[in-house]
């Protein structure tokens, strides 16, 4: 499984794809929209982990586009806004497959990229 | 009595809102960062235990990465401070530059949001009034607010004054200034705002620039 991680916390995004990558997951990591629809041209990815918020274009436009481009793709949102309304309805309301707050637990993450990546 | 105080408190608790809603996200990614490289000692510690070699230098990066998100973390909890203080009295003397600075710092998660790079020009010598600071503050947050979305990307400028009966703030390079609407000056709560701090707003679409005049004294 190949998946890209995108936040423009550039310290995060590479931080959290080491740790994937520790894990056995083929983690890569983007610090914007731009950035990431670059690496879509040129690679295939089964699954995206997108910060909600980020500057220019957000992580649920980001999403339509990286969709436009791979319709299989699967998605798991990151938000740092914790409100319970965001934990239980979110996933649902932008059409991800999950839908987390941070601080992230990584075992967490991993299950849910695995349990998305199985859907 | 504040004038019109209605107006003022829903627009101020928004204003409040908004801030400390922006002020709380900034503080989570801080606390994502610092819980992913806790997180990543952890992992090459448990690597090391099965035999794997540990870099030194690694985990010396790690730690000063760590170091400057506390850093990081202590000086938006000291603007949030500030922030919240700035409610504390209805008028006492302000610098209009620190202002400023608290100000774009506020201010900056939006306008990356807008791809606008807010810069304080700072005077060479201090520039005080006697005002309220938060409702300052409110009513200079919804002058940048709509000079960042009519001047759209780029580079939006703050810079504070002297004047003879007080002090001027400016909000420069606010392209397409032109054809901001002209209820812009005088829509509520800005309206409301003036009057409180007996301030007056206008507009130099020539120059691409909005000023605020202000009172020595407000009382």
């Amino acid at each position: 499984m190949k998946i890209l991680l995108v936040d423009d916390e550039e310290e995060l995004a590479s931080t959290l794809a080491e740790r994937l990558r520790i894990r056995g997951i083929d983690a890569h990591w983007a610090i914007s929209a731009e950035q990431a629809m670059q690496r879509l041209e040129a690679e295939t990815f089964d699954l995206a982990v997108l910060d909600v918020k980020m500057p220019k274009v957000d992580g649920l436009k980001l999403k339509q586009q990286m969709q436009a481009k791979n319709p299989a793709m699967r998605f798991i949102f990151v938000t740092g806004h914790g409100s319970s309304r965001d934990f239980e309805t979110g996933a649902s309301e932008v059409g991800a497959d999950y839908y987390l707050v941070k601080p992230l637990n990584i075992e967490v993450l991993v299950a849910k990229i695995k349990e998305a990546l199985q859907r | 009595m504040i004038p019109d105080a209605g107006v003022i408190g829903q627009s101020g608790l928004q204003f409040f809102g908004k801030m400390c809603a922006s002020i709380s996200h900034d503080i989570k990614n801080v606390l994502a960062v610092i819980n992913e490289n806790a997180g990543l000692l952890e992992d090459l510690c448990a690597m090391a235990e099965k035999g794997r070699s540990m870099d030194p230098s690694r985990l010396k990066r790690l730690a000063g990465d760590i170091q400057e998100q506390i850093r990081r973390g202590d000086r938006i909890v000291t603007g949030m401070n500030r922030f919240a203080h700035s409610a504390d009295e209805a008028s006492t003397d302000v610098d209009l530059s620190e202002l400023l600075d608290l100000l774009a710092a506020l201010a900056l998660r939006f306008a990356a949001a807008r791809g606008v790079r807010v810069q304080v020009n700072r005077p060479p010598a201090a520039v005080r009034v006697t005002t309220a600071p938060f409702l300052l503050l409110n009513l200079m947050w919804l002058c940048l607010e709509g000079a960042m979305a009519t001047a759209g990307p780029g580079t939006v400028e703050l810079a504070a004054e002297n004047a003879a009966d007080g002090a001027c703030l400016r909000l420069c390079r606010i392209e397409g200034l032109k054809e901001a609407p002209a209820a812009f000056l005088s829509a509520e709560p800005k309206g409301a705002l003036c009057l409180a701090l007996k301030a007056q707003l206008s507009l130099d679409p020539e120059k691409n620039e909005m000023a605020l005049r202000l009172p020595k004294n407000r009382v």
